[in-house]
């Protein structure tokens, strides 16, 4: 069980959070102007890395907030965490 | 029985305390200190179980939680009877009782032992080759399968024990209290460290604590001594937490590992009266030592399963530990010095040892010729080839291993034994590491698999790292503690060490036998009865994967995971298949490591604490008031009232029909409720809702539906204007915690720039709702400040009031069709409100309704239930609710997906009425729809989403969803039931009052 490091309360145990998926997918400014593969492109198409990957958590059983974390998949080593509008750190 | 197995010389058994038990129905005596399984031996008992699949006599072969054979059954016909317990491991207490499973009608004569004759067809996958086809026939084949099979029973009543759980944390966890976990914990606790120190066994040292050898000595004193001297002083240590009978079963990432503390089950039973038996510790560390030691491994040959063989480890743990002699007439036969230690032990008590046989053609350490001196016969290069007796071992024949070790040569020897201690040497107990996520490394010179990488800040010690000479191990645990916890102080000055033992080893993982292979039955998982010859098959049929091979032949698959044999199963596969060693993978070690009681994992989450629920404010008076209840999410909510004898569905008519004649209260306390506040809350509103909510005058409500970005239905429900930026949203009662964490996602990561702040006020408020055509008239006299005039109050409108100066807010909605009041008011004054209404509607045959009721008539008005007429496949446009979806509004959440090629399919599943041909048939929600049964495969277009008898139209009445339903109205269907079809015809959804008028009928 993962020990993570909310950007907002610090060290708490995974149970006190929720995993949401990929990070960094912006809803479309304008879904009205988006032809039907662009709009499930954003809908549906995630990725499913073995290795680096950016999610988005959510510390659900905490302060609520959502942020986001670079997990190495095949690992789950926890390399970063970082509050929601800030860019992701360089490798 | 023999009077002379018991050695009066051991300090871990306290001789003036005699402990009487019962094993199959006998009576025999113990003393305090000794297992299940030293006792029986004390007793001269070996054999004590049968094996799986073939019913094979077993003995008690381990002295510790690896134990395969020894599973017995405890507490017999008791509450707290539990299977599958390891007798090496049951500390006796008086009283004990305990018995012997996988044997009908006894241990001695066992009717499945016929399978042993029957077994050389009882090939690996027998089971899958014979029973899978015709399929029809696994039921009949399971029931004699299981029969004969069964491992113990379970209990048939509630365990009466008390278990909990309990959460540690500390900067350093050592799993093991052997030499090296002992040193290790020292070295952390007074550099410092809060350390927490446990161990499987009822006492600490582990295996060095008995030993009492010249040969192995710590800076000139028996090892034993010196061990105990450390012990006591850790003892003192205020930084040192220590737990005994602690085994950690799980060791996961991140440094959470989980143990199971027992605490009283070696107490006599009137001693555990209210005690915790067990404890779940859920640790967290910052730093994890293994020091979990090592496993002897047995040797491979030709019926190496009978009771009376044991690991040569064992033998020497029963008579130094427990002063109990395995045998009489002992044979050693090793592949390493191990068993001169077992020797020396057995020699220094006058035990005889008819001879040793060795694998090895040279031998040279001290320990081996002091051995020699005491004129036991020692076989150099010699194997055994069979064993004999059924109940016990009596005879063994021996042979001469060829130089390649691949053949026997020879003549064949004959010696007699009662008792055989096996030793193939050492398997490092990496279980915990690898569970934890580490790489093992295989060591050629010796054929072990140690750790290699480390997924977290763990390090492994002593023998469960590879390290086996007493000198290796000390030397390697003070250097890689030191690093490891990166201290100057290792507390040790010099440690000098003398060991009478040699590391050198003649592995041979499946000996050979004069026998033709299959002709042999050497066992290399005892629990399963997996063989050596199973294994070969498995890899003539061409399995390769050690995964696959172990599901096959299940070797690895029994409650003791394969601790004994898995390396053997490996070490075969390679050597047939001609591969390295770890090529073919290593088998993963699972959780727990030894198994768990069912109460130790729930802990005190039993009985209502099992799955916890919510009730509202008047839930006294439900209860009160004989409701019965449905769960709904988490919470229990009133599901109807029955009065006198009333069935459900009597109940319900009766609810239904007062309602819509005079007035129904209903308690909607459980209805999701957030309130929203912010300057952008309109365009915070506009954005999650499909219609438009910028017009909205204050004090007024309106009706709302949210959809995914997929453009499916989410939730439904009323909004109300409070203030210019304040609103108050309902969500459905099972919806209300999605629904804001997904408000508060749109809000965090898409919509930063919005000012809305979301609370949820579920719990703050009890909401009740009156409804009828007399419910104004009993709202007035509750609420009599308030004007509920139709000019003032009109129907989707909210008013701010008070009832005895209590603050509530007063909604003027309707579910049901019915001119129709919610009051919301401070929770805990929700149940007097409740009273109040019940007493201002005693005259008008006021009757409170339960969620039955509630799903009744709103279905009569045709209204959807988010969740059962909806599944996350529906559209607002599927369910004919087009009106509700703004075509104004530039996006909402969902709005894209609407007009995407699916969802714009004319023949999508839509929401529509049913009506039975037949009156009084009510449908079975769930049940298909269909056009035309004569054709096959029959078309399904779509099922029954709700479905009632409705009072008020004296009719049955039903929602469902049909392809293409929208344009069907008035078409004939059917309904094709088990023992009949049942036609229907395509409906308005809408059955009753379509136009409003008993909403907004002057009252
Ligand atoms: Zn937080």
């Amino acid at each position: 069980m993962f020990l993570i490091n909310c950007p907002f309360c610090g060290e708490r145990e995974q149970s006190e959070f929720k995993a949401g998926g990929e990070a960094h997918i912006v809803r479309p400014k304008q879904p009205t102007e988006l032809s039907d593969d662009e709009w499930a492109e954003y809908l549906f198409m995630r990725k499913n890395i073995k290795g680096i990957q950016f999610e988005r958590w959510n510390h659900v059983h905490g302060c609520r907030k959502w942020f986001n974390m670079v997990r190495d998949t095949s690992n789950d080593q926890i390399k970063a965490v970082y509050k929601m509008g800030e860019k992701p750190p360089v490798k | 029985m023999t009077n002379n197995l018991r050695f009066k010389t051991s300090k871990f058994i306290d001789e003036t305390y005699r402990v009487s038990f019962k094993f199959n129905n006998k009576t025999y005596y113990g003393f305090k200190g000794d297992t299940l399984a030293s006792a029986l031996l004390a007793n001269g008992i070996h054999l004590v179980g049968r094996s799986f699949k073939y019913h094979r006599p077993r003995g008690i072969m381990t002295s510790g939680s690896e134990e395969p054979n020894a599973i017995i059954q405890l507490h017999d016909n008791s509450s707290r009877t539990e299977p599958n317990v390891r007798a090496t491991e049951v500390e006796i207490y008086e009283g004990l009782v305990a018995s012997s499973q996988n044997c009908w009608p006894s241990v001695n004569f066992d009717i499945g032992g016929i399978n042993n004759l029957l077994s050389p067809i009882l090939p690996a996958g027998f089971y899958y080759k014979t029973f899978m086809w015709p399929a029809s026939f696994w039921e009949k084949y399971e029931y004699f399968i299981r029969k004969s099979a069964g491992l113990g029973k379970s209990p048939k009543v509630a365990d009466p024990d008390i278990y909990e759980h309990k959460y540690i944390h500390c900067d350093v966890l050592v799993i093991g209290a052997g030499i090296s976990g002992i040193m290790a914990a020292k070295m952390a606790a007074k550099n410092g460290f809060k350390t927490l120190l446990v161990d499987e066994k009822s006492y600490l040292g582990g295996s060095s604590i008995y030993d009492n050898s010249e040969f192995s000595k710590i800076n000139n004193q028996i090892t034993s001594s010196w061990l105990e001297k450390e012990i006591n002083e850790i003892s003192k240590l205020e930084n040192l937490e220590i737990k005994i009978r602690t085994s950690v079963a799980a060791f996961h990432g991140y440094n959470f590992l989980l143990a199971r503390e027992n605490l009283t089950d070696h107490l006599p039973i009137n001693q555990r009266e209210n005690k915790v038996r067990q404890r779940l510790l859920k640790i967290r560390a910052k730093k994890v030592i293994t020091a979990t030691g090592s496993i002897e491994r047995p040797l491979i040959f030709d019926n190496n399963d009978r009771p009376g063989i044991l690991l040569s480890s064992a033998i020497k743990k029963y008579i130094d530990l427990y002063g109990v002699a395995c045998g009489e007439n002992n044979v050693l036969f090793t592949n390493n010095d191990t068993a001169y230690e077992t020797a020396m032990s057995l020699i220094q008590r006058g035990i005889k040892i008819n001879a040793i046989i060795d694998n090895r053609e040279q031998i040279d350490s001290k320990i081996s010729y002091e051995v020699e001196k005491n004129n036991i016969k020692i076989y150099k290069g010699y194997t055994v080839v069979d064993t004999y007796g059924y109940r016990r071992i009596n005879k063994i024949s021996i042979m001469k291993l060829s130089k390649d070790g691949q053949t026997v040569i020879g003549d064949k020897t004959k010696l007699n034994c009662d008792c055989l201690g096996v030793s193939g040497g050492w398997t490092p107990a990496v279980h915990l590491f690898t569970q934890s996520g580490g790489k093992l490394k295989f060591r050629e010179e010796d054929q072990v698999f140690i750790p290699d990488v480390y997924p977290s800040d763990q390090i492994s010690i002593g023998s469960c790292n590879g390290d086996f000479g007493l000198e290796e191990i000390i030397k390697n645990t003070l250097s890689s503690i030191k690093k490891f916890l990166d201290i100057d102080n290792s507390e040790y000055k010099t440690v000098e060490t003398i060991s009478g033992l040699n590391q050198s080893k003649r592995n041979i993982w499946l000996l050979p036998s004069d026998k033709s292979i299959g002709k042999t039955k050497s066992f290399v998982d005892y629990q399963n009865d997996a063989t050596a010859k199973d294994i070969k098959l498995a890899l003539r049929e061409g399995f390769r994967s050690i995964e696959h091979v172990k599901r096959y032949t299940t070797t690895g698959m029994g409650t003791d995971q394969g601790k004994l044999g898995n390396m053997h199963a490996l070490g075969i596969i390679s050597e047939t298949a001609g591969t390295k060693m770890g090529e073919h993978g290593t088998t993963t070690f699972r959780p727990p490591y030894t198994p768990l009681t069912f109460g130790t994992i729930v802990g005190r989450n039993v009985g209502e604490f099992f799955d916890i629920f919510r009730r509202t404010p008047i839930h006294d008076w439900h209860v009160a008031n004989k409701a019965e209840f449905e769960n709904v999410g988490q919470w229990k909510r009133a599901w109807y009232y029955p009065k006198d004898n009333e069935n459900m569905h009597q109940a319900v008519q009766r609810e239904s029909k007062a309602a819509r004649d005079s007035a129904g209260i209903l308690d909607a306390s459980t209805l999701g409720k957030i309130d929203i506040q912010g300057t952008d809350a309109s365009e915070f509103l506009n954005r999650v809702y499909t219609n438009a909510w910028s017009k909205l005058a204050v004090g007024k409500c309106r009706y709302g539906l949210m959809l995914n970005e997929d453009g499916m239905v989410y939730d439904d429900g009323v909004t109300t204007r409070l203030d210019e930026n304040h609103y108050i949203m309902t969500t459905t009662t099972g919806g209300a915690a999605n629904v804001l964490g997904k408000l508060e996602d749109y809000l965090q990561t898409e919509w930063p720039e919005l000012d809305v702040y979301l609370s949820s006020v579920t719990d703050h408020y009890a909401t009740i709702s009156v409804c009828g055509p007399n419910s104004k008239k009993i709202v007035s006299k509750v609420i009599p400040d308030l004007d509920l005039s139709d000019e003032k109050f009109p129907h989707m409108s909210f008013k701010n009031a008070k009832i005895d100066n209590i603050k509530c807010r007063v909604m003027r909605i309707s579910f049901t069709g019915e001119h129709s009041y919610e009051i919301n008011i401070q929770a805990n004054y929700g149940k007097s409100v409740w009273e109040k209404c019940m007493e201002a509607g005693k005259d008008f045959n006021i009757t409170p309704y339960g969620t039955e009721t509630m799903h009744l008539l709103r279905a009569e008005k045709g209204f959807i239930i988010v969740g059962q007429d909806t599944d996350a496949t529906m559209t607002p446009i599927d369910l004919q609710m087009d009106w509700i979806v703004s075509k104004k509004k530039f996006d909402f959440i969902g709005k894209r997906s609407l007009y995407r090629s699916d969802t714009i399919r004319e023949d999508r599943k839509q929401l529509v009425g049913l009506l039975t041909e037949n009156p009084e048939e009510v449908l079975e929600e769930g049940a298909q729809i269909v056009a035309d049964i004569k054709k096959t495969p029959i078309e399904m277009l779509g099922h029954v989403t709700s479905s009632y008898y409705s009072p008020n139209l004296k009719k049955s009445i039903a929602l469902g969803v049909v392809k293409g339903g929208k344009n069907m109205f008035g078409q004939k269907l059917i309904i094709p039931m088990e023992n009949k079809n049942i036609n229907v015809t395509v409906a308005d959804p809408v059955f009753l009052d379509k136009e409003g008028e008993r909403l907004n009928a002057k009252l």
